[in-house]
């Protein structure tokens, strides 16, 4: 596969490691209300969707950034790729 | 029709016209007392010793393509019981016991082979940590043997003993460990379910649940609905995809692990292998060819099929451990979906849906375990236990932080 790196181009997806689902980016409070059920969620359940899935993959041979990869589980066909300081900042987180 | 010597004689001198089809192609009935929605290895054991053991009849088996044409048909075939913790090993044993046995159970040529699995040591650290699992099988019944690198030089001469970067410091050996055809056991436990009454009806895809107040009432499927009392899912790879028309998540990924076959060769492996400093494992088929494998993929998928750096990796694994592979040609390679989950073990649980059970997350070990799994199941959707031996594998252990996590590798899928 070949991951299109929003700032370096076309790259081999073996200079990448996988993290999973792009939900990890999210992880709760841990001083809400319901943090050990909401941990519980985060930490271990998955939505696993055959079709388009958003997930982490970090460039760990390349600049070292974390990327949002939105790729389809059933042919591995890559449609979209950001960087994930970008989706964080665009989904309410400041840091 | 019981399959015996005799029988192979009548049938060469009367010209093979009394074989009949090994089990019959049902229709779906309108209702079931069990439904099981899979005809993998798992699904075709529960339905096999639900009827056999527990007793019961008026049994389903649900199969969206032909049975024995996922996993169960896909994988390399091992089988063994060498895991080190209390929630695996006593089920996997139980396991062995039941392989042992199997081809008389079923009356079925399974070509079940114990001819012995090696896992290769490579650092004293390594040996400390097999001597260990070895110590745990056998307080669980099993067999273990700790060879050292004369042991392992005089069983496996073809070995690379002068890799300087990984040597060959010894193995932990279980000789009741090896491998079985794997088709044979799907065929044979559907021929074995059959006989008692299962309905195996191919074709026929689970398309939805109906659920009405916390209780399943039957599925949906691609030939109509069929109602039912009980459901238990064994989908294996996919299981996130089937729970979540009852509207479930699951602590599973999918993920792609791929297997390969060679040209067929004279007999040169006496058992299985593993490299235990690069992810490469081997056996040699009764055809000749040498069946091997590496690492998952990596990242969640669905599609049968993987990519190449995984090939390049397995290959190059190969070459370290075993040079004289060099000259061999590839014949075949192919993928099949895993349900990995996320401490590396399996679940045989009740869900929060009273009526529906699910067996799943056997990652890529799920083949060894097809008899105690299918077993374990018949037990729990008979009599609403959980089995002696599969106690711990509980759906909402992530929950309660009892995790049965043999690698150690934490809520990672892809790493156990
Ligand atoms: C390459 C590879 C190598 C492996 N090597 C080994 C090994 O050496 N040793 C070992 O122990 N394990 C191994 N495994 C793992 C093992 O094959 C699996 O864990 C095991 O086969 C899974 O159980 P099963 O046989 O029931 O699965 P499957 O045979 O996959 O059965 C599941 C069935 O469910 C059906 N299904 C799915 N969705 C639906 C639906 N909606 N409706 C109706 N039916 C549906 C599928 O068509 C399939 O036939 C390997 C796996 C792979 C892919």
């Amino acid at each position: 596969m070949i991951i299109n790196h929003p700032l370096l181009g076309p790259r081999d997806s073996q200079e990448f490691t996988y993290l999973g689902d792009a939900s990890l980016m999210h992880r709760p409070d841990r001083q809400g209300e319901n943090a050990g059920e909401a941990f519980y969620e985060y930490q271990y359940q998955r939505d696993n969707p055959a079709g388009l899935h958003r997930e982490l993959w970090y460039h760990e041979q390349g600049d070292r950034s974390w990327l949002v990869v939105t790729r389809d589980t059933t042919t591995h066909e890559i449609t979209d790729v950001k960087l994930a300081r970008d989706v964080a900042r665009s989904e309410g987180r400041s840091t | 029709m019981r399959y015996s010597g005799f029988r192979v004689i009548k049938e060469a001198l009367t010209g093979h016209k009394g074989w009949g089809p090994a089990w019959r192609d049902a229709a779906p009935k309108p209702h079931y007392d069990f439904v099981i929605i899979g005809g993998g290895g798992h699904g075709l054991a529960t339905a096999h010793y639900l009827a056999k053991v527990y007793g019961k009849a008026n049994i389903a088996v649900v199969e969206k393509g032909w049975i024995g044409g996922g996993n169960v048909g896909r994988n390399t075939t091992i089988i063994r019981s060498n895991y080190l913790l209390d929630g695996n090993e006593p089920f996997y044993e139980h396991s062995m016991k039941l392989w042992e046995g199997l081809e008389q159970d079923l009356n079925y040529n399974a070509m079940v082979s114990q001819r012995g699995i090696m896992n290769l040591i490579h650092t004293d650290a390594q040996r400390d940590a097999f001597r260990r699992r070895g110590n745990a099988m056998i307080l669980n019944g099993a067999d273990a043997e700790l060879l050292s690198a004369a042991d392992v030089k005089r069983e496996a001469p073809f070995l690379n003993f002068d890799n300087a970067r990984f040597p060959i410091k010894g193995a932990l050996v279980q000789r009741r460990g090896g491998s079985v055809r794997h088709d044979a056991v799907a065929w044979g436990y559907a021929r074995a379910a059959d006989s008692r009454g299962v309905d195996i009806i191919q074709n026929c895809e689970v398309t939805g649940f109906r659920i009405e107040q916390g209780k399943v009432l039957g599925v949906e499927t691609s030939r109509g609905y069929i109602g039912a009392g009980k459901i238990g899912c064994a989908v294996a790879g996919s299981s996130g995809r089937v729970m979540a028309m009852a509207g479930m998540r699951l602590p599973i990924e999918s993920h792609v692990l791929q297997a390969f076959v060679s040209e067929g060769l004279k007999p040169v492996l006496p058992g299985v292998i593993t490299f235990g400093a690069g992810h490469f494992y081997v056996s040699q088929s009764d055809k000749g060819g040498l069946v091997f494998g590496g690492d998952l993929d990596g990242y969640n998928s669905y599609a049968q099929r993987g990519n190449l750096p995984v090939v390049e990796d397995v290959c190059e694994g190969g070459m370290a451990l075993m040079p004289m592979i060099g000259r061999v040609r590839l014949l075949r390679m192919w993928g099949g979906v895993m349900d990995m989950s996320m401490d590396g073990s399996p679940i045989i649980d009740q869900t929060p849906v009273d009526g529906l059970y699910f067996n799943g997350g056997w990652c890529y070990g799920g083949f060894k375990a097809t008899p105690a799994s299918g077993y374990a199941f018949a037990h729990l959707l008979a009599t609403d236990k959980p089995h002696d031996t599969a106690k711990a594998y509980r759906l909402d252990r992530f929950r309660t932080g009892r995790m049965i996590d043999e690698r150690g590798a934490g809520p990672q899928p892809n790493l156990h």
